[in-house]
């Protein structure tokens, strides 16, 4: 018989975990593994990314800040895509309808309510951005119970035919959106008393590019914590094999109800932010090529990588920039609408051939180049 | 009683579009279980081919080597940007294909030029009166070819070697490449034939209208049919498309009786309406096939 001597339990202080200086992957516990940003290196790099973002309107000419500061909105709509797709594994083809709604709730919310549309006059951002982001996720909460009985291309389809089925309302209501071709201008942000669509100390697309890059960050750091919560374990399960999480205990509709939520939510805020650039919303533009530049947004950045969404969100809002570069090197090309081929169409063209290209070429899109890269530096000089 | 002996005529014409571009859904579908979310290029091209084609030609030649083209490009897009995708995750094919349409789109639509296109048939919109109601040719002609087509391509997938072997495909991949069954060329087979129906359905949507680029919208409708109709159904298809077609001529008649206040155009959206109240009683719609689950 021996006796187990149990370990001095009064003698153990709990002390943090320190990380081995030099051994930047050896965890000493869970807690550092499973944290936010679990190396130095990638705590470095985001605070670098970060400075380097905020310093941006200071260096960047206007034109440039607002194709970027546009970028950081689609970004937010394209974490949310990639929470549902990438994460839950639900293929969405409907997010232009949820960012549509976003857009309208906070247009009418911050609306002269003496204007000829409906509106409200709040036009404080952080009530106008919750709220659209609100309104967004009621629709999806709304839509789930079908979507969580479907499957697969059967959901695909049936979240498209959301899409034209929002953009008739969009349409046809027209003391709301303004109707057919003349739409409503967006939402005016003030905030402190500072209208952030008038130059002021700085340029609007200075303010707005900060603003809109703190709002990116709390939602991209929200959705990190989603997924690496019981919640995004649960979607990452349903995504692989929904029918053995069942078995497994994770409850399918309401995770897939969840995903599709707080998706909604996401696109209901970049909604609200998307034209406030360019201070005009019209029912046109949430058609199915919104749906389609959220999809491509998603697979050239990387499924279920929230910063590959962020690098998928830049690359596509460059596009129109990269397309007008063209001509220059390709004199046949041209720059006016009426002939053909032109720039518009090669735009177009462009996210169908960067689609094709990343599935068939580099599958887990810009995030796995960078991830080929960093395997390179830590692998060298062993290529394998 | 006339006027929707009229919407009947039209429904059923446009019906019979929407069959011809849900039957080449199904096709795929069935040999690869993605949904070919190229179709609707696939169509506008097909137009927009036939519309260069038919004045060299005469209607019906061109429209037989418009056809015929737009299959081969079906054939070579599946040669090159499918098949090497085949095994990987189905969304993922989707998607290809979502870029597929978008780039065969863009290509066949900056030939549409500034000047009105028209194919060049021979009914254009003439109309005959059947006790008094008026039919259009150009929806009887495609209801009629519609029918040939059916007939043939029922008939082909029961007589012929082919057929047989992409029916084995459908039902048991890997049993048929087991049995000998090359499954490239039921693949290469299955878009041929869905290019080539969506080429003849772009004919016939296109005929007594003008192209423009925004005719693939139309085949989009070819989506809640084969929903309806259920994905891997061949028969559900044809019913799906000629439901779809008479709901939403009927709807379009009577929308400012039965809907004054839901604006102009609720025929344009009561396809999809149509298709998720049948989802929520029929998830796998009307006449697909229940998915085993296992894991």
């Amino acid at each position: 018989m021996t006796t187990i001597q149990e370990p001095p339990v009064a003698d153990r202080k709990p002390r943090r975990p320190r990380r081995a200086r030099g051994r930047t992957e050896l965890y000493t516990s869970y807690g550092q593994e499973m944290s936010l940003l679990n190396t130095r290196g990638k705590q470095l790099g985001v605070l670098a990314i970060i400075a380097i973002a905020a310093y941006l309107p200071l260096g960047l000419e206007d034109d440039m800040l607002a194709v970027l500061g546009g970028g950081l909105v689609l970004a937010i709509g394209a974490i949310g895509l990639n929470l549902l797709t990438g994460y839950a594994g639900q293929v969405s083809l409907g997010h232009a309808f949820f960012v549509g709604l976003g857009a309208y709730t906070a247009a009418v919310l911050s609306g002269d309510p003496d204007g000829r549309y409906l509106g409200f006059g709040i036009t404080n951002p952080l009530i106008w951005i919750p709220a659209a982001g609100a309104v967004a996720a009621i629709a999806g909460f709304l839509v789930a119970p079908l979507a969580t009985r479907l499957r697969g291309l059967y959901l695909a389809v049936v979240t498209l035919g959301l899409v034209f089925i929002g953009q008739y309302f969009f349409l046809e209501w027209r003391s709301m959106s303004g109707g057919a071709q003349v739409g409503r201008d967006a939402a005016t942000p003030i905030l402190f008393g500072i209208d952030l669509t008038r130059n002021g100390a700085y340029s609007d697309e200075q303010k707005l590019f900060w603003f809109f890059l703190v709002v990116l960050i709390i939602f991209a750091l929200l959705a990190r914590n989603i997924a690496r919560s019981k919640v995004g374990r649960a979607f990452s399960a349903v995504r692989d094999r929904d029918i053995a999480a069942g078995v497994m205990g994770v409850e399918l509709s309401r995770y897939k109800q969840i995903a599709f939520v707080i998706s909604s939510f996401y696109a209901g805020v970049c909604g609200s932010l998307l034209f406030v650039l360019n201070g005009h919303v019209s029912a046109e533009q949430f058609g199915l090529l919104l749906s389609v530049q959220f999809i491509a947004m998603v697979l050239i950045g990387g499924v279920a990588t929230i910063s590959g969404s962020i690098m998928g969100a830049l690359l596509i809002a460059l596009l129109p920039q990269i397309a007008a570069e063209v001509p220059h090197l390709l004199p046949f090309i041209s720059s006016s609408a009426r002939e053909s081929p032109n720039i518009f169409e090669l735009e177009i063209a462009m996210y169908g051939v960067l689609i094709i290209a990343f599935l068939l070429f580099e599958p887990r899109g810009l995030y796995g180049i960078w991830m080929r890269i960093r395997t390179y530096w830590k692998g060298f000089p062993f290529s394998y | 009683m006339n006027e929707f002996l009229t919407a009947g005529g039209v429904g059923l014409g446009n019906g019979a579009v929407y069959a011809l571009l849900a039957l080449g859904f199904v096709i795929i579908y069935k040999s690869m279980q993605v949904i070919s979310f190229a179709q609707p290029a696939f169509m506008m091209a097909g137009a927009i081919l036939v519309s260069y084609l038919s004045p060299r030609f005469g209607f019906w030649v061109g429209a037989l080597l418009g056809v015929i083209a737009i299959a081969a490009v079906a054939l070579i897009v599946e040669r090159v940007a499918i098949r090497p995708m085949v095994g990987k995750a189905v969304f993922v094919i989707a998607i290809i294909t979502i870029g597929v349409d978008i780039v065969v789109r863009v290509v066949a639509g900056s030939f549409v030029g500034v000047d009105p296109r028209s194919i060049g048939d021979p009914w254009g919109l003439e109309a005959i009166t059947i006790g008094g109601v008026r039919f259009q040719e150009r929806h009887i002609a495609a209801i009629l070819a519609a029918a040939i087509i059916v007939t043939l391509l029922f008939a082909f997938f029961r007589y012929t070697r082919i057929g047989l072997a992409m029916r084995a495909a459908a039902l048991d991949q890997e049993a048929a490449m087991a049995q000998g069954v090359s499954i490239g060329t039921v693949f290469a087979v299955s878009w041929g034939l869905a290019g080539a129906l969506a080429a003849v359905a772009g004919v016939f949507a296109a005929s007594g209208n003008v192209i423009d680029r925004s005719l693939w919208m139309l085949a989009l409708v070819a989506l809640p049919v084969i929903i309806l109709g259920g994905l891997d159904s061949l028969g559900g298809a044809v019913l799906g498309g000629l439901i779809i077609g008479l709901v939403e001529a009927v709807v379009r008649t009577y929308h400012s009786t039965w809907f004054p206040f839901l604006g102009t155009n609720t025929g344009s959206i009561a396809p999809y309406v149509l298709m998720l109240l049948v989802l929520l009683v029929r998830p796998h719609g009307l006449f697909g096939t229940k998915e085993v689950e296992r894991v």
